[in-house]
This record gives C-alpha cells, structure tokens and sequence, in this order.
C-alpha cells in the first residue's frame, strides 16, 4: 500500500486497494459456492466449511446455545449449506451472506421447534434495484468499513441484536433506555452502512 | 399492489437478524412477498449479518467435525428443494408464508365473533405474543391505545383510516408504544388484516376494547 503521494485522495486509495484484496477473497468463496452446486465436490465443501464452520459455531454460540448444541446446529447449517447450494446466487448475496442466513434459520428452527418456512422469498421475484446484480462483494466490504467507524452506542445495539439475538425490548431493559432508542439507535447505524451499500453512486 | 406504508428499518433489521417472535416474522415475511422495496431493504440488513459473520473471531470445531459431516454427505447426495413451495392457487389476498398457516380462501376461515363488526382467529403460532386475523365492518372503528410492546399490522383485504393515513391491501402499520390511533373502515368492503404483537397481555387488554361501534364519520 503507498501513502506516499500527499494528495487528500490517499485514504480513499488505501481503502480502495484493502477492498480490492479482501473482495478477492469473497469473489472466491462466493465462486467456490457457486461451482459447488455443479461439482458437488466434497474437497470444495471441505474448504467452505474449514473457513465457515467456526465462525457460523462462534456467532451460534453468542446467540447463547450451550457449546454442545452449538456444534450440533453448525453442522446442521453446514449440512444445508450443502444441500442448497444451487439456490445460492452470486448476484444476490455474498458468499458470507447467505450462509448468515442459513445459520440464522437453523437457529430458528432450533429455538422454535418449528421450521421457519416463511425465510424463503419467490425466486421470481422482479429485482427492485438494478445495483443488486452489482457486486455484493465489494458492497458488503464497504458495509465492513462502515461497521467499524459507526459510534460505540450504535455498534453496540447492532451487536445486541443480530450476535446476541437479543429483541429490541430487551436490549432496551439491559442498556436501561427507552425502546424507542433503541430502534433509533439502529435505524441511524443502518442509514450509515446503506450509503456504504452504493446508493449515492 | 400499490403499497404506500411499509416496516421502520429496525424492524427489518429485527427480522435480518432473526430476533422476532415467529407471528411478527410471519407477518415481515407476508408483506416481502408482495413489497420489493422492502425485500430489498431486508437483503441491505441480511448483508450487515454477513459482514458481521466475516468479522467474527472464529470458534475451532471439534476434531472429528468435518469428517462426520462428510461422511453423512454420502447418504445425503439428493439436493433440497425451497423449504417453500409456493402453492397451485394462491389467493390474491393470501401471502404464500401465510397461506401455510390457513390453507385456503380468507373466506372459508371459521370466524368467531369478537364484538360488534369485528371478527377474528387467533393462529396460535405459540410463540411470544399474538398472532390473529381480524375481520371488521365498514363502518366500525378500533379503539386502541398506547401498548409497551410492538404491534405490527398487515392489510390482506379492504382498508382503513387513521391519524397516520389511509392503509390499504399490502400495506403495513409499524407501531410501537409511542403512537396513538383509532382506525376506521373506511369503505362498504370488510377490512381483513394480519396483526402480531410481542406483549400478549397488552394486546388482550386492546382485544378487550375492539367492541366499539363506529361514532360518525
Ligand atoms: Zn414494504
């Protein structure tokens, strides 16, 4: 990386140059995941699951499952991983995304006893924003910046929520605030990471 | 669909992250199937997840982790299809998230009366909250109040008025205890929507005060 040139664009191509690299790395999950669907090679499965399957166990064990049953639902997740891999869409979501999701659903279906049949969207659903079919890689590599300048009282109710799965009332009773600024709280932190997502270009 | 009244962004992001209780999640999901603009909000929310799952500090899985789960790969070779599949007939105004739950027309739905003009069917859903259809008049009003909890509203068929507007088919009202409203059906067509709470004693407290005839209009 240069910092060498004094024009005040330097901290736009520092970024631009860390966001390339790292959106390198997401293209390939992303691609991996895609050709997986196809192959369905279970040494690429393997690779996805080495780089996933432990960060999907961390965010499942913050949600506050027991060690034991946080393992046994990331296999679960992983195992959907696999078996859904042709409804994986690169153009939709990243790699890292949708994989979110499937954990997220596994851990509801878990908690409910109950399969959370209303997650799935039509597939032929009209696209209501031409910049989806953009590249969500470098989108959500923005997102990760955006992320980490947001203020300590914003991050931390982003964190409540979607590590902690925390409701809105009851992050509301842990911080000792008004429910009203909690959502206000989040709704500030989203409007930051939406710019990131590309809307004012 | 001309939908006017969509979800607060916290809402969605509540969704994103998987913390509403399963009627609010239903009814998020209903109102997607019909509203780009807030699927699209909500794919925005699900891309926070995945920037948080990349930035998370991983957790080792146990040794044996992976081969287990290739070796059930084997007897595992078939793909899944969508857990959703989207049914033959599908009423204009029934949701396919929905139309899991009722199986039909809103029509046929064994309504029970709850008051003068209002009926309703609790879906039981058993999660934290309720979960109901309501089916009012023309003509009849809702009296409410202000609620500690979140209450979401789904317009399935007709349409209402209030302090915040006209809410029609597609529709949703995304109400938190700060607001005050007394909606009012406002044409000779029976307004049906989809309503889910997370505080089911405040919300018995407003089923207890639907019973008020419409006073002028
Ligand atoms: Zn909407």
């Amino acid at each position: 990386m240069q910092e060498d040139k004094p024009t005040g664009g330097d901290v736009n191509a520092v970024i631009q140059i860390a966001e390339e690299k790292k959106k390198q790395q997401r293209d390939s999950w992303s691609a991996r995941l895609s050709s997986l669907a196809e192959t369905r090679d279970k040494s690429e499965f393997a690779a996805i699951f080495e780089y996933f399957a432990p960060r999907v166990k961390s965010y499942i064990m913050r949600l506050g499952m027991p060690l034991a049953t946080a393992e046994e639902v990331t296999q679960e997740a992983m195992l959907s991983v696999w078996r859904k891999s042709h409804l994986f869409n690169s153009a939709k979501a990243s790699a890292s995304t949708w994989i979110f999701t499937l954990a997220r659903n596994q851990c509801i279906d878990r908690l409910r006893r109950e399969k959370a049949v209303e997650y799935e969207l039509p597939e032929e659903e009209p696209d209501p924003d031409q910049r989806d079919m953009a590249e969500h890689s470098i989108l959500e590599e923005r997102m990760q910046i955006a992320i980490s300048t947001l203020p300590e009282s914003q991050a931390q109710v982003l964190h409540l929520s979607y590590y902690e799965g925390k409701s809105h009332s009851e992050i509301a009773e842990q911080l000792g605030i008004p429910l009203g600024s909690v959502k206000s709280r989040l709704r500030l932190a989203f409007s930051k990471l939406k710019a990131h997502w590309g809307e004012e270009e | 669909m001309n939908i006017r009244h969509h979800f607060d962004d916290a809402t969605l992001m509540a969704y994103a992250a998987g913390t509403l209780p399963a009627g609010m999640a239903l009814l998020v999901a209903c109102h997607l199937h019909w509203c780009p603009e807030c699927s699209h909000r909500v794919k925005q929310a699900e891309a926070l997840g995945g920037a948080l799952l990349d930035r998370i500090e991983p957790k080792a899985m146990s040794s044996n982790a992976l081969n287990e789960l290739l070796s059930r790969l084997d007897d595992d070779m078939a793909t899944e299809v969508s857990s959703l599949v989207q049914p033959a007939i599908l009423p204009k105004d029934v949701p396919a998230p929905l139309h899991h739950y009722i199986k039909g027309s809103l029509d046929d739905l064994p309504w029970k009366r709850l008051g003068y003009g209002v009926h309703h069917i609790d879906l039981n859903l058993g999660s934290k909250g309720t979960t109901r259809l309501l089916k009012i008049a023309p003509g009849v009003s809702v009296p409410h109040h202000t609620h500690s909890g979140n209450e979401l509203t789904l317009i399935l068929r007709g349409s209402y008025t209030d302090e915040v507007g006209r809410f029609s088919a597609g529709d949703v009202a995304d109400l938190d205890g700060e607001i005050h409203h007394q909606p009012i059906v406002d044409t000779d067509q029976d307004c049906i929507c989809l309503i889910a709470t997370d505080s089911p004693l405040k919300f018995t407290g407003f089923m207890g005060r639907l019973v008020q005839p419409f006073i002028g209009m």
